[in-house]
C-alpha cells in the first residue's frame, strides 16, 4: 500500500518537491545559524549538474537522462527531505552534533591603552585599529591553533560591532566541519575577546617620566655663527630626519636632539654625515644592569662636530693640505659645504674638493669668515681668461680696481686685485670681500706669505643698495622651522635675528643653496605694483614656481572661522 | 565510503535485529552476517551465541537456519547470493563448506561455486526469486548462471550512480529499499524492471549501505540495532511485513502492474 502509493506519488510530484527543497535550502541559508553541505560525491554535485552541466551534454549531442532528485525521510525524525549525505535533516543534525564544541569562544588579548597596540606573544606589540582588517587577522590568528586541532574550517569572519569603551571584539566566525558520512556542516558562532589593559613596556617607561631619553645627539659647530643651522634645519626639517626625535633643544653652538631609542639616534648621525662634512664619536653609559637575565640599560650619547669652515670663508690652506692638493692655493674661498668642502683659488680659478676625512685628518680653521665681510666699490674691471665653469658655476678671472667704501671720500686708497667675479662686476658696483690689507690676522700660516698676500679678496656681489629699498616688505616664501627648545638667558635675540636675515638673504642670492631645502608661499605676501619699475639689474628672488604650497590645515580652519564671523 | 569490489568486502559497522535491535559483535550490519531468502538463512559460523538464536528463533519452524563460513570468512552475507531457487558461492568457497552447505539446505536449493573475478557476490548481485541486478562488469558466464541457478532474469543496472547494487539495495519479491540518493527516474526505471514498488531510504541511523545494514525475505526483515523508528516504519510498509494475508499481497501486485501497464 505504502510503496505503490508512495512510488505514483513521488512521480508525480517530482518537479514541485525539487522547488520545495530548494526552497527549504535556501531558508536555511538564510535563517538558521547552520547549513548543510554534501560532498561532491553526492547529490549537491548533480544538484548542481542538473542545472549547470545538462546544457553542455546537449552541446555533445549525448543523451543525458534527467534527474529528480527524490526525497526520502529523516532518519530521526521522519519528516521528507532531500537526501543528504547523513540521510538526517539539518535540525536532526544539529542535535547530534555541534561542530563549535571545543572551539575557543572566549580569549584575551592584552592590550595598551596608551598606544592602542596589542601584545603578540611573546614580547612585541603590534599597532591595531579597531574593526581593521589587520585586527580581524590578529585575532583569528589566535583561534588558528583551535580550529586546525579540531578539523573544522574557517569560512567567514566579520567583526560584530561593539562599544570601544566596552573592551570587547566580538568577531563572528563561520566554521565548516565534516561530521557524519562526509557531511559538511556549515555554523558561525561568535568569538568574544576580552580587551585587557596592559600598558606596553614603552609606553610604561614614558609614563614614569617622559623625559626619558635613550640616544642624545649634540650637535656642534664651533664658529661664531649660526648659519650652518639654519641651514641643517631646513634640511631636517625637508628629509624628516629628526621626525622620531622627542626632544631638540638649541644649545650654544650647536643643536642637541634626544631619542627614545639608539637607533633612531645612530639614523640620525647617519643623516647629518651624508649632508655635511662631521666626525663623530659615542658614548654609553650604563644606566641600570640586571645581572639575573644579563639585561644591560644603557644611554648613548653621540657627539657630531661638523667642520668649522663654511661657505664664503677665506682659508690660508697650511702647506701639507696645499701640497697634497697640487699645490693650491694657499689662499682659497671655501665656495660650497656638502658632505665635502669644495675650495676654489681666486686667483687661478683651480678648485678641489675635501671630504671629511680628508679635512679632519689634518683640520684647519678659516682666517676670516663671512662676518669680516667689508664693502667695497667696484671702480674699474678687466677681463683676463675666458669663462670657466666650476661645479655648475660660471667663473670669469679678472683685474679689478677697488675701494672701500668706507673709505670713499675720504682717502685715494685704490687698490688693483685678481678677482674671480669678472662676469658680475661691472665698475661702479658694489662687492663684497676680505680687507686683507687691513686686517689684523694672527695665522701663523699667513705670515710665511707675507708681501705676496693680496690686499682684498671679493667673495661676492652686493646688493645692499637695492635691498635698502625693500626693507621691511615681507617676502613671498617662508621656511618652516624645527620646535626647538631655546634657553632664551643665554640666547642674543638680536643677533639671532639678524643672522636669520642673513641666511634669508643667501637663499635668495643662491639657487644652488635652495636646491636642497623646501620653500613654502607665504600666505601674507602681496605683490605691490612698485616691484614693477625696477631698473635693468634686478635683485635675486626666488621664482614663483619653486615655492610649494604648504598644507596647513589649522590655518585654514582659522580662515573659515574668520569667514563665518 | 570506498568499495573494492574484486576482493573481499568488509562492512565493518553495525549488528542484528529482527524489528528489535541486534547486534553481532557490537556491529550493526546484519547484512553482512547472514544471508535470508524464502527458503533458507544463512548466519555467520564463530559469532555470539544470541546472534544465532535471534534468527533461530524467528525462522526455525519454517525454513532452515544454516550456521556456516565461506571461503573460511564469516562475512557470508556479502559473499553470496541467493534465492528460494539456488545458491551462488565465490570461487574461495572451501569444498568443505560446499559440501556442509549441500547437506544443510533443502532438496530443490541448487548450490553452485562460480568462477567470478568479482568475488564478493553479495555486493555485486541482488535479487529476490523473479529478477536480479548484477554488477555491470559481471563476466558472461556469470550472467548465465545467475539466470540457470537462480532461475532470474538478469539485469546489469547501477543504483544511485553506484556499481555495487547488491549492496546499495535491498528488495524481496513484495518490495525494495534503495539507495537513498537514488534520482526519481532511476526509482521508476528499476521498478519497472523488478516489478515491485522501491522506496529511496536508509538503514542503521542514516546508512546508505542499504544491504549491509538489514536482511529481508517475504515475511521477515533483520535490521541493525542502530535503525530508528522511521527508518523500521519505512522497512515495514515497503516490505508489506505487517499484511499476513496472502490475498492481499496478490491483490496489490495485480494493482501495481495495472498500474504499471496501462
Amino acid at each position: 500500500m505504502f510503496g505503490v502509493k508512495e512510488h505514483g506519488l513521488c512521480s508525480s510530484l517530482a518537479a514541485a518537491s525539487t522547488v520545495l527543497s530548494l526552497e527549504f535550502q535556501h531558508k536555511l541559508l538564510i535563517y538558521l545559524p547552520i547549513t548543510l553541505f554534501y560532498t561532491v560525491r553526492e547529490s549537491y554535485f548533480r544538484y548542481i549538474n542538473m542545472f549547470s552541466s545538462s546544457g553542455m551534454a546537449e552541446e555533445t549531442g549525448m543523451f543525458k537522462v534527467h534527474q529528480t532528485i527524490g526525497s526520502v525521510l529523516c532518519c530521526k525524525c521522519g519528516i521528507p527531505m532531500q537526501p543528504n549525505a547523513a540521510n538526517m535533516c539539518v535540525k536532526c543534525l544539529c542535535s547530534e552534533v555541534d561542530i563549535t564544541e571545543g572551539l575557543l569562544k572566549r580569549l584575551v588579548l592584552v592590550h595598551c591603552p596608551e598606544c592602542e597596540s596589542y601584545l603578540q606573544p611573546p614580547r612585541s606589540w603590534v599597532k591595531l585599529q579597531l574593526e581593521s582588517k589587520e585586527l580581524l587577522t590578529f585575532c583569528l590568528k589566535k583561534l588558528h591553533k583551535n580550529l586546525n586541532s579540531s578539523k573544522a574550517r574557517l569560512i567567514h569572519a566579520e567583526f560584530i560591532w561593539t562599544e570601544p569603551h566596552s573592551r570587547r571584539i566580538k568577531v563572528k566566525v563561520k566554521v565548516q566541519k565534516e561530521v557524519i558520512n562526509g557531511a559538511i556542516l556549515e555554523q558561525s558562532y561568535t568569538v568574544e575577546y576580552v580587551q585587557q589593559e596592559h600598558m606596553c613596556e614603552s609606553c610604561s617607561r614614558v609614563q614614569a617620566n617622559p623625559d626619558q631619553w635613550v640616544a642624545a645627539v649634540q650637535l656642534r659647530q664651533h664658529v661664531s655663527h649660526r648659519r650652518t643651522f639654519f641651514y641643517l634645519e631646513q634640511l631636517i626639517l625637508k628629509h624628516g630626519a629628526a621626525a622620531s626625535a622627542i626632544r631638540i633643544k638649541q644649545m650654544e653652538q650647536g643643536i642637541d636632539f634626544f631619542f627614545s631609542n639608539r637607533s633612531h639616534g645612530v639614523k640620525f648621525v647617519e643623516f647629518i654625515g651624508k649632508v655635511a662634512p662631521v666626525r663623530s664619536r659615542s658614548d654609553k653609559q650604563l644606566v641600570s644592569h640586571d645581572p639575573k637575565s644579563n639585561n644591560y640599560n644603557y644611554k648613548y650619547t653621540f657627539s657630531v662636530e661638523i667642520s668649522p669652515i663654511c661657505r664664503e670663508d677665506i682659508i690660508c690652506l697650511p702647506p701639507k693640505v696645499a701640497v697634497s692638493l697640487g699645490n693650491i692655493g694657499p689662499i682659497v674661498i671655501c665656495t660650497k659645504v656638502t658632505n665635502s668642502i669644495a675650495l676654489l683659488d681666486p686667483f687661478t680659478l683651480r678648485h678641489c674638493f675635501l671630504d671629511a676625512d680628508q679635512y679632519w685628518r689634518t683640520s684647519f680653521k678659516s682666517l676670516l669668515t663671512s662676518r669680516q665681510l667689508v664693502e667695497y666699490i667696484v671702480l674699474d674691471v678687466e677681463v683676463v681668461s675666458s669663462e670657466v665653469t666650476i661645479g655648475g658655476t660660471k667663473y670669469h678671472l679678472a683685474d679689478a680696481q677697488v675701494a672701500r667704501v668706507s673709505d670713499f671720500g675720504k682717502n685715494d686708497t685704490i687698490f688693483s686685485i685678481r678677482t674671480h667675479l669678472g662676469h658680475l662686476l661691472n665698475p661702479g658696483d658694489y662687492a663684497l670681500g676680505y680687507d686683507l690689507y687691513g686686517a689684523n690676522s694672527n695665522d701663523m700660516e699667513l705670515d710665511k706669505y707675507k708681501g705676496h698676500i693680496p690686499e682684498a679678496i671679493l667673495i661676492k656681489k652686493s646688493y645692499e643698495e637695492k635691498r635698502q629699498k625693500k626693507r621691511g616688505k615681507p617676502r613671498s616664501w617662508k621656511l618652516k622651522s624645527l620646535e626647538m627648545e631655546v634657553d632664551d638667558r643665554r640666547v642674543d635675540q638680536d643677533k639671532m635675528v639678524s643672522e636669520y636675515e642673513q641666511f634669508l638673504k643667501d637663499l635668495e642670492e643662491n639657487p644652488d643653496m635652495r636646491f636642497n631645502i623646501s620653500l613654502y608661499r607665504n600666505k601674507e605676501y602681496q605683490p605691490s605694483e612698485m616691484a614693477s619699475v625696477t631698473d635693468g639689474d634686478e635683485l635675486p628672488s626666488v621664482p614663483l614656481d619653486e615655492l610649494l604650497a604648504d598644507l596647513d590645515l589649522s590655518e585654514a580652519e582659522d580662515e573659515e572661522d574668520n569667514m563665518t564671523e | 565510503m570506498k568499495l573494492d569490489d574484486t576482493k573481499l568486502v568488509i562492512w565493518v559497522k553495525s549488528a542484528f535485529y529482527k524489528e528489535s535491535g541486534l547486534q553481532f559483535e557490537n556491529n550493526c550490519e546484519v547484512g553482512v552476517f547472514s544471508k535470508l531468502t524464502n527458503a533458507y538463512c544463512l548466519v555467520a559460523i564463530g559469532g555470539s551465541e544470541n546472534f544465532y538464536s535471534a534468527f533461530e528463533s524467528e525462522l526455525a519452524d519454517v525454513i532452515p537456519v544454516v550456521k556456516t563460513s565461506i571461503g573460511g570468512t564469516r562475512i557470508v552475507g556479502r559473499l553470496c547470493v541467493g534465492n528460494k531457487n539456488g545458491l551462488l558461492l565465490p570461487h574461495t568457497t572451501t569444498d568443505q563448506e560446499l559440501q556442509h552447505l549441500r547437506n544443510s539446505l533443502p532438496d530443490q536449493v541448487v548450490v553452485q561455486r562460480i568462477e567470478e573475478r568479482l568475488s564478493a557476490l553479495g555486493n555485486c548481485i541482488a535479487c529476490n526469486d523473479h529478477v536480479a541486478l548484477t554488477h555491470t562488469d559481471l563476466d558472461k558466464e556469470t550472467e548465465e548462471m545467475i539466470a540457470d541457478v537462480l532461475g532470474v532474469e538478469v539485469f546489469r543496472q547501477t543504483i544511485a550512480g553506484n556499481i555495487l547494487v547488491g549492496s546499495f539495495c535491498a528488495f524481496s519479491n513484495r518490495g525494495g529499499l534503495v539507495h537513498p540518493h537514488t534520482s526519481i527516474e532511476d526509482l521508476d526505471e528499476l521498478s519497472t524492471l523488478l516489478q515491485v514498488p522501491l522506496v529511496a531510504g536508509t538503514v542503521n541511523r542514516g546508512s546508505e549501505v542499504i544491504a549491509a545494514g538489514m536482511t529481508v525475505n517475504d515475511w521477515t526483515a533483520f535490521c541493525g540495532s542502530d535503525t530508528t523508528a522511521t527508518e523500521l516504519s519505512v522497512i515495514e510498509s515497503v516490505f508489506k511485513l505487517r499484511e499476513a494475508q496472502p490475498s492481499a499481497i496478490v491483490d496489490e501486485m495485480r494493482k501495481s502492474l495495472v498500474d504499471t501497464y496501462v
